[in-house]
Formats: structure tokens, sequence, C-alpha cells
């Protein structure tokens, strides 16, 4: 497969596509969270919607289940005043034998201008940004066990947002890191925006072996692992993805890796916790922590439609030629 | 070309300002500077002004109109205005006044934040070239440039007026 970020990037280095963090700069994943921000201002508002995609055609295209992400996106569309189509590619024509690329083409017939795609398979997105048009864009909703960088994104903003700023922090990661897209971007985003130390802790059949040359450090030990810690990450158990007994049960790993009081108190007095959602009470975090004054869980979905609206306007303004610099008055 | 001494129009406008605010009795008006030049030039004018409230910043960068042309601009900064602009009589403050459309773009974003009583246009310079039917209440100069020139105002303290 080609470079992503020679298929994400135009020739002078902005977003075209929104398909992975990894190898983007750190001015551009910047660049993307100050958008972001401007954004938040937009959504206090009375009228939370700013004209930019006017007239702009977005598809919601999930092959895979989900509600919270969809609905952020189609929210992110909508306050920005494009069109959006939602697509249960589940329940469509694909369930009855119609190709993707099939698929694809006719959505492209209908004057498309985004694709918004969640698919099982890891690189669909790449795949999908290769054989479109030119100037229609994709955002990548997660593919796989490969990328979620709008998660990503939008973890990096609520950091940024609660911490004042990324750089210098320590941050763990906690789960299952082995089938999880989203702490993938979200190593990548840590890294490239110089968070002191990112560290992943769970039990070794859940943590990938190649997990220290992505620049994380392997913890198997909650009290060790979140010592000192400004920013705790809990990911969910994807028990769908469970096919194999990689763990005992549910029960043993919430006693040894469910957040509890008890284990947030090794974290520095002031760390904050957040989760992608859906959370697990019980399975992965205890409802006093997941409703208790550090958790940030919700304020995650808040900035999830800023910084979805952020990087949709911006790949759509990659799609677009220059015409020149000047701005008229 | 000699471009006018802009400190001394800075100040010539800030007095005119006053008197067209006694003269409409615009009772505690909002100054609202269009970023960037427009902040700076109001920043200015309320020296003299010495309005209840700061001044309010207005971003219209999503709000242009040549967006599928120009796209996003790079750096967005954000409005700042009150929590509410209702019946508040607002002067709109820009460095420059060229096609007419930024100051569009800027009326259309500041009725998404409420219904203002009234809406006053303030330009520091107007260089001619409109667009669209839209005329500044007040300005300082009018400069008549040649085809393809512009200016380029640099701040905030001091003012600094070049050609580009």
């Amino acid at each position: 497969m080609t470079d992503p970020n020679t298929v994400q990037l135009t020739e002078d280095g902005r977003l075209k596509h929104f398909l992975t963090t990894e190898g983007l700069s750190r001015e551009l994943l910047t660049e993307i969270l100050d958008t972001a921000d401007s954004f938040i201002s937009t959504q206090e508002r009375a009228v939370k919607t700013v004209p930019l995609l006017r007239g702009k055609t977005v598809v919601n295209l999930f092959f895979e289940n989900s509600t919270r992400t969809r609905s952020t996106f189609e929210l992110a569309a909508k306050r920005l005043s494009a069109d959006i189509l939602n697509l249960d590619i589940a329940r469509s024509a694909t369930s009855k034998g119609e190709t993707l690329m099939d698929t694809l083409w006719n959505l492209e017939a209908m004057y498309s201008d985004m694709f918004v795609v969640r698919h099982s398979d890891s690189g669909a997105a790449h795949f999908i940004a290769e054989q479109v048009t030119p100037n229609v864009a994709i955002i990548n909703a997660g593919d796989g066990r490969h990328a979620h960088p709008t998660q990503a994104m939008l973890d990096m903003l609520t950091i940024r947002r609660h911490k004042g700023d990324i750089e210098g922090k320590i941050v763990a990661i906690v789960g299952d890191i082995l089938h999880s897209r989203v702490a993938r971007s979200q190593i990548h985003a840590l890294r490239t925006l110089g968070a002191a130390e990112v560290r992943v802790i769970g039990p070794g059949t859940l943590l990938p072996s190649d997990i220290e040359s992505m620049g994380a450090v392997p913890y198997y030990d909650m009290k060790a692992g979140l010592a000192d810690c400004d920013v705790v990450i809990m990911l969910r158990l994807q028990k769908e993805r469970m096919q194999n007994a990689l763990l005992p049960s549910e029960g043993e790993f919430f006693k040894l890796y469910g957040l509890t009081e008890e284990k947030l108190a090794f974290a520095k007095p002031d760390a904050i916790v957040m989760h992608p959602g859906p959370i697990n009470r019980g399975v992965e975090i205890e409802s006093a922590v997941a409703d208790g004054n550090q958790s940030v869980i919700l304020n995650q979905v808040s900035y999830g439609i800023a910084v979805r609206m952020a990087v949709m306007a911006m790949a759509m303004s990659g799609q677009q030629t220059p015409v020149n610099s000047e701005e008229p008055a | 070309m000699n471009l006018p001494d802009i400190e001394h129009i800075t100040q010539d406008l800030a007095e005119q300002v006053s008197e067209l605010i006694s003269e409409r009795q615009l009772d505690n008006p909002l100054l609202v500077g269009i970023r960037t030049g427009g902040v700076w030039v109001a920043e200015r004018l309320n020296d003299t002004l010495k309005c209840a409230d700061d001044v309010a910043t207005l971003d219209i960068s999503f709000y242009r109109d040549d967006f599928t042309r120009h796209g996003l601009h790079p750096k967005v900064q954000g409005s700042e205005l009150p929590d509410s602009i209702e019946d508040r009589h607002i002067i709109l403050i820009d460095d420059v006044i060229m096609s007419g459309r930024t100051i569009r773009a800027a009326m259309n974003e500041l009725f998404d934040y409420g219904r203002p009583a009234s809406i006053t246009l303030i330009c520091l310079l107007d260089i001619g070239r409109r667009e669209l039917p839209i005329q500044p209440d007040l300005c300082g100069a009018t400069l008549a440039l040649n085809d393809g020139q512009l200016v380029k105002l640099t701040g905030p303290r001091p003012l600094v007026l070049t050609l580009a």
C-alpha cells in the first residue's frame, strides 16, 4: 500500500483526506486542534451552524455499527451546513451482493463531496481514498485495528483543554491495546505532540508485540503504570473482537485493570480520566470513577463534534485548488 | 504614491466616531473589530471612546464566500463576542474596505450571535473596487490605488501602512 501521507496530503502539505495520525507533522496536528478550538466557540452559540460547507454533500458510509461516532459526524456535517446522507451499509446493497466499488461509484454519481468511512478491514479508508474521483474527500471513522484518527484528535483536544498542553505530560492507555485502533492513533498523535511518556497498561495477551517500536512503554501492573500519570485513558474491552481466550474472565480483568478510585489514586491527584465510549461499567471502569470529578468522558463527546468539524472543513478545503493567497477585503 | 499618516487619521477617525455615536444616540455601543487589522483599529479607537465593554473580535473565516475557491484560512482564531449581542448597537470596524465581501460575511456571522439593534460600519481606509452594495458610515481616508496594488496594515502599535 502506498504511504498514507502521499494519499492524505496535498503537494503543499495540506490535508485533503484524513486517514491516519501516523506521520502527520506536529504543525498539522496543532492546526487541527486550533481549528477545532474555534469551532467549540461556535458550538456554544444559540445558532450553532456556520455556512462553511453549504451545498456540499457528505455521506456517512458505515460498514460497521456505530452510534456515537456516526451521530457526531452527522452533527458536525450539519453544523457546517452540509447535506448529510447516512448509509447503513450493513443492511443495504452490499448485503445484496453489490461490491464496495459499485457502491462508491453509485454514490459518486450522486455528486457526493465527502465520504466518512468506517470499515472492519484495516486500510479500507485508504483504499477508498485511492479509488475515488478527485475532489471527493475521505475521512476515516475507524478501519479494523488500524486507525481511528478523529477519535485520537478529540482525545488530544481534551487533554489540551484540560491540562493546558500535551507537551511533557505522562499519559497511560489502559486495557485492550491489541485490538484498539484508537490506541494506535492516540500513540502516534501523543508522540508527535510531545507527550513526555506514553504508557500502555494491560495483560501481555492484549498488548501488541511491536508496541515499543511505536514509542509506547508497556506495563503489566496498574500501580506501576499509573504512577505520576497526568492522563488515564481507559479503553473499552471489545467483547465482539475477543474470539479467542485472551482473558480468563471479565471479573478477573476488572480486578487487575479495571479503574477504581483506589487505582486512580496511584496517578497524579489532578489526573484526568478519559474513555472513548461506550463504557462498560464494572468491566473496565467503575461508576464512581466514570461519574467522578476527574472524569472528562462527556467533554470528550462535545469536543468530538468540534474536531470532526475541523477535519471535515480542512479536508474539503484541501480538495480545492487555491486560486491565490490574497484575501479580498 | 504618498500614503497617509495612519496615526493621524486614526485619531481623527476616533473623534468622528465619538460624534456619530452621540448624534445617533447609540447607547452603550459595542465595538467589534474584524480580525486582524480591524481589531487593532478598534482597540485604538477605544483609547478615545472608552466604551464600557472590551473590544469584541470577529473571525469571519467560517463565513467567507470564497471558501470553495481559497480554502480555509490556515490560522482561524475564532470570534470573541459577549454572551449576547441582542439589541446592542454594534460598531463594526475593519482596517480596509474593498469588495465589501468581508463585511457581508461579518454581518452574517453577527446575526448568528443574535439580533443587534443596529450596525454602524467604520473603516480606516476605503480603496474602492466595491463588488457589493456596502458602504462604510465613516472612513478615515480614501485611497485611489493603481490596478493590482493593495495596501497592508501592520500593528498593533504603531499602525503602519505599506503598499503590497
